[in-house]
Formats: C-alpha cells, structure tokens, sequence
C-alpha cells in the first residue's frame, strides 16, 4: 500500500517533467514550421534566441528563488560572467578551431566561470537570510557589472595584455587586438546562437533543474526551505546545499549570458544591470515561485508582448505595465484564483481532485 | 483538473507560437521606404525624437518638390529605448514593414548590434549620431557626426588652438561606450596640445552627487572642465559646481546638446558653456533659419538641437546618393544598397551641418568641426 503511493507520486513526477519538456518540443516544432513556410516576420524571428535567454535566466533564478527558498537580486551579474568569460574566449580563439566546437567550448567556459562565481559570492551570501540576503546579492550584481566596466584586454604576438586604467596602458603591438574595450565592452563577437541551440540549451537547463529537484540534494534544499531548524537537527547541512543550487543557478544563468552574447554584435554591460535582474524576477514571479513551466511561459509572454505591442508607438510601455499588473492580480490575486477556480468547476471536465499545492 | 491543466499548457503553447504568425506586410513600389531607429522614450529620449522630427522635415519637403526620381518618400520610426536588444527587434520590425533604406540609430551602443544585422542583410545604414568606431564597420554603412576618436581630438585642438586654457579637468561616465571613447582620445591629443590634465575622474550611470570629481578639479586648480558625457548629468554637475562655487570654463561634445532644454534646470548656469557641435539654431544662413522655423512651427515652439539637423542631413545625403545611383523604389533593399556604396563616394551634400562628403571606404564623413557657446540662455556660433 505504501510503496503504492511512492509508485503513484513518481509517477506523476515523471509525467509531469516530460510534459515540460513536451511544452518546448512542440513550441519548437510550430515554430519551425512557420519558419519554413515562410510565415513567420522578421521581428519575431529576431525575437527567437532572446526568448531561449530569458527563459533559461528564468528557469535557473527559480531554483534559488522557488526551490532555495531565497531572494536573488543579482541574477543579472552571473549572466554578465557568462556572457563576458564566453564572447571573450570566442573573440580569442577566433578561426583557430571550428565554429561548432569553438561555441561548445563557449558555453562550458561561461558556464564554469559564472558557477565558479556563484560559488565564491554564495560563500559570504548565503550566510545571511531573506532581505539581507536580497540586498547583498543585489550588490554583488552591481559589482560584478562595475568591474567588467574598467576591464581592458587587449592581444598580440606576446600574449595577453591586461589594463583596468585605458587601452592606451595595453601597449599593444601595432596588429595587436584590443578584446576587452573597457564600457565599450566587446564587439565583433561572432553570431553563433540560434533558435535551435538555443532550444537544446532550454532542454537542458530543464533537465538539470528539474532532476535536481528531484534529487535527494533537492529535497535537502526543500527541507531547509521550509524549515531550517528542523532540516538542521536531522543532520543536514544547510549552507552546503542552499550554496549547491546557488551554484548551480549562476552556472544555468551564465548559459544564459552566452547565448546573448553571441546573438547580438556588441556586448556592454549596461544591459546587465538590476534593472534585468528584477525583469527575471518578474518571470519568475509571475509565472509562480518554485513553478518551473510557469516562469518558462512567463518569460515567452513578457519578452514577446512589448514587441507585439510597437503598433501602440509611444503608449507601448504604458499599456505593457498595465498589461503586467492585469496578468498578475489574475494569476495571484486571492479573489482571482477562487474565481477561476469556481469557473472552472462549473465545467463538464473541470472535476477538481483533492490535489494540494501548486505541483512543482 | 491535472489533465485539463495540461492539455492547457500544451494548446497554450502551440497557440503562442502560432500567434507569432504576424502578416509580412507587401511591399509597396511606387515610394522608398526609410526606416528610422532611435530611443523615441527612456532617458536619451531628446535626441531620438529629434532625429525623428529633423527627419520628416526633410521628407516632406522631398516630397513636396516631387521626390526622389520621381519617386515619393514613406518615413517609418521605431523606438529603441536606449537599448541594443531592442533596436535589434525595431530594426526585424521595420524590416517586416518593408524598410528599404535606414536611417539610425541614433545611439552608439544600440548602432553597432544593428549594424551587425544590417550588414549581414546588406542594408544600406546611414547614422546621424551614432559616433562609436563600430557603429560602421560593414562597407553598408556611413555616418552623418564626427565619430568618438575625432570628437575627443577634435576638441583637444580646439582647445588648444584657441587657448581657451592649460589645466584641464575632465567627468566622464566609465560606464558609457561614447564618453569613455572620447575621453580616451581626448587625453592622447591633450598631450600633443600641451595641456595638463590634473584630474581625469570617472563616474558610473545614474549618479546623481558629482562633488567627489567637482572637487578633485578644484583642488587640482582646473580652469577648464572637459565633460564628454550627456546633458541630463552635465546640468547636475553645473548646479552642483555652482553650489560649490566652483566656476571654471566647462566643455562638452555633442551628448551636452539639449542642455537647455532639461526641465526645472536653471539655464543660467549654464551661460558659457562651450560645445563641439556642427549646428546651432542661431547660425544666420537661410538654410538653417528656415529649418529652425519649419520645426518650431511644427513641434510647438520646440528648438531643434544638433540630432535634428544630423537627421535632416542624412535625409538629403540618402536623396542625392540615390539620385546619383538613379535607383527607383521598386529595387529590393540590397540592391539599393549596392548602388549607395558606389554612390555614396561621388556625392558632397551642402547641410545643415556643413559642406558634407564621404569616403567609401570607411563610411567617415569629411567636414570642418564646429564649436558653440551659450550666450543669454542661447547657442551662440564661436
């Protein structure tokens, strides 16, 4: 009888974490096929790689903020590690190796470089809780930007030349390459992220996430979660694993960086500022805390609406604002969800189950 | 409830990527089609919406003497925020709009990402503003301004040549593509011109307390302050200075453009302060007296500020390169573009702006750099 609900959860568990990945196939596929019927405009087009970017900075902040249980303000810092670390490795290497493994080397070395990151600033961070927590990863995200803003790298026949000062104190070679321009940032990255990678890239993060959770460290994060105290007095350590999915998050998040680095001809770091850590935030919020198909399909909606909306020319971020308000009383609102929820009893195939919480 | 919730989720998603499918609008061939980029909301605001009102000045007054080759003159804007991203998708957007010549963006940052699509395209871009060095690195692209390099040495010699002083002070923002840019080439022309910088401090965006750097000049006994950044922060340090009594000679470049135009900005502290710009609203000549009128009338009283004019420009290097080429409206954008490489070399435009002509190789154009003081509240020729 026992083992019987064990089997039944699992189940439902799988069930649900290949629908996920079922959701993005079939996106995928749809898209595809408008693609190659030629029925899809230029600007949602364009608008493909930035979805697969914010959905992944989604997907990865919800397990620090959903799983974790703790308030991330500096998410948009460790997509600026990655996205740096990998466009800088790109402009390097450059023709040397071929470009399919020349972008794979890309995304592990953002990946790495943005864990590694993670796992330094969760070190100090995660010693502290709820608000303290938030303000402090807020200003790690600011330090990292502020520090890729005085970053001068420049290359020639003798090596790497590094200056924090100006590119003039790179005494480079008169054929040496300047990478790094300091607030000029990088460009000329070369364009290597497409929707299919892009897509991979989703699959993946879901897989890593969504296993995660499902983890024996998942529910070790889940117990300290929801009750530290109790989580500590049966013997587990409660940093260690908080610090793993904060790892974990920037590395995801880092991905991220990449595959917008290497969308777009020109890198700063003013794009990566708190302003895009509160937007992922947004996602992940709105879509539901610790839902991870929520936070996907809010970061597809709140990237795609602002450009659906250019034929309102000026009043566009108005009536985006609006829109976002709207959306959120509706998905969050006490009196909206019983609403919803009577509405939805009231049709034929609409019998709601004694099913708890929102599944994860 | 589970199995509705995904069957939801999945027809959700399908209808999603379904309502993607937006109409690819038909091209039409009896007019050319420019499209204009540029930050139309957001804090650079001032000088998208003057590209986009010098711009259909220019249109308009194409179209009223009958166009280019017979051909009339469709403008459509789209704004960009600032933001490279963005611009990135208002460019797909004019694209789908059936865009065949652009005009922008206007800002340096968001320039070089669509730059980046515009010569994958073979798009013909012309920028009015946008003075990064990469903004035109495709042999598809062309700017109206100086750009960063010849700014910061341009305004060295400037100073220099007209002794306007010996210490200098410089504010710049570390954390934006054109001033760090100007301020680079600035500090290596200063030292060609003799000049001493006694403090060189850098601030990064959205500061909005300046006395850390004010007083650095001061103490270094600055007599003049270089600051190569935008307007909104300048007049922030002007008031600050002023409430310091701090009152060396300020210097700016084209971002300080709009100063006078900041509200609750109390415009007398701002009386000699001195630009490196190639237009003002009070030069004399016929051509910008009508068009400083054409605007005000148009714009409510609105003065046209140095974008406007770029704009205007552009809007008239575009007519003649394309009479030059002898292209009609109904050649796909590449082609137009191929014929403007060609064209775009053979053509000197008398603008707003000076006596204006490219080099086809670098896209750089050839003009004598200009300076302007503010004189009672005005922009005064120096």
């Amino acid at each position: 009888m026992n083992t019987d609900i064990v089997k039944k959860i699992k189940n439902r568990r799988l069930r649900s974490k290949l629908i996920t990945y079922l959701i993005v196939i079939v996106f995928y596929v749809v898209v595809q096929i408008l693609i190659n019927t030629g029925n899809l405009s230029s600007l949602l087009t364009g608008l493909l790689v930035p979805i697969c970017v914010y959905v992944i900075a989604a997907v990865s902040l919800n397990l620090v903020v959903g799983i974790s249980g703790e308030l991330s303000l500096g998410h948009a810092g460790f997509m600026c590690v990655g996205a740096y670390t990998s466009a800088f490795l790109s402009n390097v290497v450059g023709s040397a190796l071929p470009e399919t493994l020349r972008f794979i080397l890309a995304i592990l070395t953002g990946a790495v470089f943005a864990g590694l990151f993670g796992l330094l600033i969760g070190i100090p961070v995660l010693r502290l809780k709820g608000d303290y927590l938030a303000i402090v990863t807020l200003a790690f995200g600011e330090i990292i930007k502020n520090l890729m803003n005085v970053v001068y790298v420049g290359i020639d026949s003798k090596g790497l030349h590094v200056s924090t000062t100006s590119a003039m104190d790179l005494h480079l070679e008169p054929t040496g390459k300047q990478i790094i321009k300091g607030a000029l940032g990088i460009s000329g990255t070369p364009k290597n992220s497409n929707f299919t990678i892009g897509v991979i890239l989703i699959l993946l993060t879901l897989f890593i996430v969504q296993n995660l959770i499902d983890s024996r460290s998942g529910r070790a994060v889940m117990a300290a979660r929801d009750n530290r105290i109790a989580a500590e007095s049966i013997g587990i350590p409660v940093t260690k694993f908080k610090l793993l999915a904060f790892a974990v998050s920037a590395a995801l998040a880092g991905v991220a960086g990449v595959l917008y680095s290497h969308n777009l001809a020109t890198l700063n770091t003013k794009k990566f500022d708190y302003n895009t850590s509160i937007l992922v935030l947004v996602f992940v919020v709105l879509g539901g805390i610790g839902n991870i198909r929520g936070s996907m399909i809010a970061a597809v909606i709140l990237t795609a609406l602002p450009e659906m909306l250019r034929f309102l020319s000026n009043y566009r971020m108005l009536i985006y604002a609006i829109v976002l308000i709207v959306m959120m009383l509706f998905n969050w609102a006490p009196a909206a969800r019983e609403w919803r929820e009577r509405v939805l009893s009231r049709l034929p195939f609409g019998r709601r189950k004694a099913v708890g919480k929102e599944e994860v | 409830m589970k199995k509705l919730t995904k069957v939801l989720s999945i027809t959700a998603a399908a209808a999603m990527a379904a309502s993607m499918m937006a109409s690819v609008s038909v091209f039409a061939d009896d007019v050319f089609t420019i499209g204009a980029i540029g930050p139309i909301t957001g804090a650079a605001a001032a000088y998208g919406t003057s590209v986009m009102n010098g711009a259909q000045i220019a249109v308009e007054e194409i179209n009223a003497a009958g166009g280019i080759n017979g051909y009339q003159v469709e403008l459509l804007t789209a704004d960009d925020t600032h933001d490279a991203e963005l611009a990135v998708n208002a460019y797909n957007d004019l694209k789908d709009q059936g865009m065949q010549l652009l005009l922008g963006t206007v800002t340096s940052a968001p320039c070089i990402a669509v730059e980046g699509e515009a010569a994958n395209d073979n798009m013909f871009l012309l920028t009015p503003s946008g003075t990064a060095v990469d903004c035109i690195f495709g042999d598809n692209a062309f700017r109206v301004c100086f750009s960063d390099p010849a700014q910061g040495t341009a305004s060295a010699q400037y100073i220099g040549e007209h002794g306007l002083a010996t210490k200098i002070a410089i504010i710049y923002d570390s954390s934006d593509p054109y001033s760090a840019g100007i301020t680079e080439y600035f500090t290596a022309e200063a030292a060609n011109q003799g000049l001493e910088i006694v403090s060189s401090e850098a601030f990064s965006d959205n500061r909005t307390d300046f006395s850390a750097q004010l007083n650095k000049a001061k103490e270094g006994g600055a007599e003049l302050v270089f600051l190569p950044i935008y307007y909104q922060e300048a007049a922030l340090i002007l008031q600050q200075a002023a409430s310091m009594d701090f009152a060396p000679a300020f210097f700016g470049c084209d971002g300080m453009d709009g100063i006078l135009g900041v509200e609750n900005f109390d415009t007398s502290l701002a009386e000699g302060l001195m630009m490196l710009t190639p237009f003002t609203p009070n030069a004399e000549d016929e051509m910008t007296q009508n068009f400083v009128k054409t605007y005000e009338e148009k714009f409510d009283g609105l003065v046209p500020i140095q974008f406007g004019a770029d704009a205007y420009d552009g809007i008239y290097a575009m007519k003649a390169a394309l009479e030059d080429a002898g292209a009609t409206a109904d050649m796909s954008a590449s082609e137009i573009c191929d014929a403007m490489k060609a064209s775009m070399g053979n053509i000197t435009i008398t603008g707003l702006t000076g006596e204006i002509s490219w080099d086809p190789a670098t896209g750089e154009p050839n003009k004598e750099p200009k300076a302007v003081v503010i004189q009672n509240g005005e922009y005064q020729p120096m």
